[in-house]
């Protein structure tokens, strides 16, 4: 059995639109072991949901993954997912009982027609050879009382609007976890939540990662939450995964100036020198078309003329620490 | 669930109620009314009419009465089910209308069906395959279906169905059938006829539906939820139709009660066109002669459909979209 249960290379998914290419990732490469969790950081529009919807196959049109390696290793053989056609058999059946996914506007994420235990019952139902309504039942309850939904009897015949946010969050994890996933890609999932249902849900993902031996994709813009939850970090910028590594070399030894301006736009408690938080001039570019140049060059603030000059590669600094920068 | 029912009942009721007085008013409205021009060609027959006897005419009309007594004596001899006399038919309206409601229902039905079946299916086509050949195909269609006069197509279809499908058209029925007893030759005949005004009365409501599904269904297929639904391993098909699909279906059913009554009433010209006995044309024909009676019916009936038409989309939108029932 291979260490890694997903290991990512390479990849690039473009969008081809009348104005020209959309590299909205270009060149993404990480690894995750079992039972951990890697967490993808990066701006709003860097690629960090194109990435997990591509894992999936489920890049919306005119996307399309048109290169690089998503090996998958089930636990008896690797299988590459970029082989796959979107709508295969094959991928039809990883999703949501191989590979679960959680959204980040969990009310918008669920059907709005249909009651929660229709919506569980369905995804459970889609992936059994044959098809036991019974069996479904007591497993979407168990999964139900198992994310802490209130009254769960109750919800399974409720609908989506008849929710509060925390709660039609917890019953988008329990409709990704009701079959027992072996990787759970979480989008943003605590984005549209307040504060105190931010931890709830994340000591729960936590908890049934023990549970259940899952490893976890976690993907966000907040960097509270990451180091609290990942055991490796990749961080992506415009499309590209810029510096990854181990939670403590990341947050210790930053070696990518963006993953510096990064840790350095980060508030820290009790701090009461009054300075200022540090932002990263500028914004993020859109991939249309970039250049053939650092990704980062534009607001970097060590940038060299030599930073034009091409793409920098990713390379190895420490083991399993790697950069894409030209200056380390 | 049934509070709201029992309020769009009375919602309905009213809405009947305030719809009858713009109908009496309506019919009033035109200079004059059938009794003068009967008076007047009287007038050209024997030359002069005694007043008396234009009185006694006015009287037994009740036309010598305030207007709002007019109104409250129409509506309670409706009440007891007489809707007056026809003056240019010579007939009860009741008559008149009981021979041509029912297939006037028929057809209408029929039309929303055929409507609906073609519509829909060309409408999640060109949602799930925006800016494809088959898309801009179905998109021209429904442009020339709403912009085609359907008199003129009507006419055209007459055309070519009789000079190469050999097909008899105009009315219901072929000569030989029109006033034959009820038999399987007689159905066959009158399905032989059905096709051309259910097509050119259909067509312009076939657009609409592509038009709205087609828009709607754009909107649905963008939202996460859809996403969420591949996601979780259902076949691409099968999670259209019953996620997006049934979300963009909440406005074509609350558009019944919106096409309804064109068909109904807005096949006049093609009813006219293709000699087909229904209500439309009948109150097309009650207002040239100002046969106010016959064409104050008629519009009560019209909108007494519409109106049920809307409460009936309004009950079936309840029972399809969970969050209406909420409130």
């Amino acid at each position: 059995m291979n260490e890694y249960i997903l290991q990512v290379k390479n990849l690039k998914t473009w969008f081809r639109l009348d104005t020209g290419t959309l590299k909205a990732v270009d060149d993404v490469t990480f690894s995750l072991k079992r039972n951990e969790t890697i967490g993808i950081i990066g701006e709003s529009g860097c690629g960090k949901s194109v990435t997990a919807h591509s894992i999936l196959r489920t890049v919306q049109n005119p996307g399309k993954v048109l290169g690089g390696e998503i090996l998958y290793d089930d636990g008896s053989r690797l299988a590459d997912l970029v082989n796959y056609k979107p709508d295969s058999r094959e991928m039809r059946h990883l999703r949501g009982r191989e590979i679960s996914m959680i959204f980040q506007e969990p009310m918008a994420s669920l059907a709005p027609v249909y009651t929660i235990g229709a919506q569980m019952m369905e995804a459970v139902m889609v992936h059994q050879d044959k098809k036991d309504k019974m069996a479904a039942k007591d497993a979407c309850m168990e999964m139900l009382r198992a994310v802490g939904m209130p009254d769960p009897e109750q919800k399974f015949n409720s609908y989506p609007h008849q929710m509060s946010g925390g709660q039609c969050q917890r019953a988008m994890i329990a409709l990704a976890m009701v079959n027992r996933p072996r990787i759970l890609i979480a989008d943003e999932p605590t984005t549209a939540l307040d504060v105190t249902v931010q931890a709830q849900i994340t000591d729960l993902m936590k908890r049934f990662q023990k549970e259940y031996n899952m490893s976890i994709i976690y993907i966000t813009h907040d960097m509270g939450v990451i180091a609290e939850m990942a055991d490796t970090i990749a961080v992506m910028y415009l499309g590209r995964v810029v510096e990854s590594g181990s939670v403590k070399a990341i947050f210790q030894n930053p070696l990518h100036p963006y993953t510096r301006g990064l840790l350095k736009s980060m508030p820290v408690l009790g701090n009461k020198t009054g300075e200022k938080l540090n932002a990263i001039e500028g914004n993020v570019p859109v991939p249309l078309d970039p250049p053939e140049e650092c990704g980062f060059c534009s607001r970097c603030p060590n940038r060299t003329p030599e930073c034009g000059a091409g793409i920098p590669s990713l390379k190895e600094v420490e083991p399993g620490h790697l950069v894409r920068c030209f200056h380390v | 669930m049934r509070k709201y029912i029992v309020k769009r009942f009375i919602y309905m009721i009213v809405l009947l109620a305030i719809m009858s007085v713009f109908a009496f008013v309506v019919i009033q409205l035109p200079p004059g009314d059938y009794l003068t021009s009967y008076i007047a060609s009287l007038q050209q027959q024997m030359g002069e009419v005694d007043e008396s006897v234009v009185l006694n005419l006015r009287k037994q009309y009740g036309m010598d009465r305030p207007m709002w007594q007019q109104y409250f004596l129409w509506m309670r001899n409706m009440f007891q089910g007489n809707f007056g006399e026809s003056f240019q038919w010579r007939q009860p309206v009741k008559t008149l209308i009981a021979t041509r409601m029912p297939m006037t229902i028929v057809l209408s039905l029929i039309t929303l069906l055929f409507a609906y079946a073609v519509a829909v299916p060309i409408g999640i086509y060109s949602a799930r395959h925006q800016y494809s050949i088959g898309d801009y195909v179905a998109s021209i269609l429904g442009f020339v279906g709403l912009a085609t006069p359907s008199f003129f197509l009507a006419l055209i279809l007459m055309y070519y169905s009789n000079r190469y499908l050999g097909l008899s058209v105009g009315g219901f029925y072929s000569p030989e059938f029109q006033n034959a007893p009820w038999s399987f030759a007689r159905l066959w005949d009158l399905c032989k006829h059905l096709p051309i005004p259910v097509i050119v009365i259909g067509l312009a409501s076939m657009a609409n539906v592509i038009r709205i599904l087609r828009a709607t269904l754009l909107d649905e297929l963008k939202r996460p939820y859809v996403v969420a639904a591949r996601a979780r391993g259902l076949k691409e098909n099968k999670m259209i139709y019953r996620y997006p699909v049934r979300v963009a279906l909440n406005p074509i059913i609350s558009s019944i009660g919106s096409i309804l009554p064109s068909i109904v009433s807005g096949a006049t010209v093609t009813a006219i066109v293709l000699d087909i006995p229904t209500v439309g044309s009948l109150l097309y024909n009650a207002l040239l002669s100002q046969d106010m009676y016959l064409a104050g019916a008629c519009v009560i009936m019209l909108t007494a459909i519409t109106i049920v038409g809307t409460f009936i989309s309004d009950i079936l939108l309840v029972v399809v979209d969970p969050r209406i029932r909420l409130q």
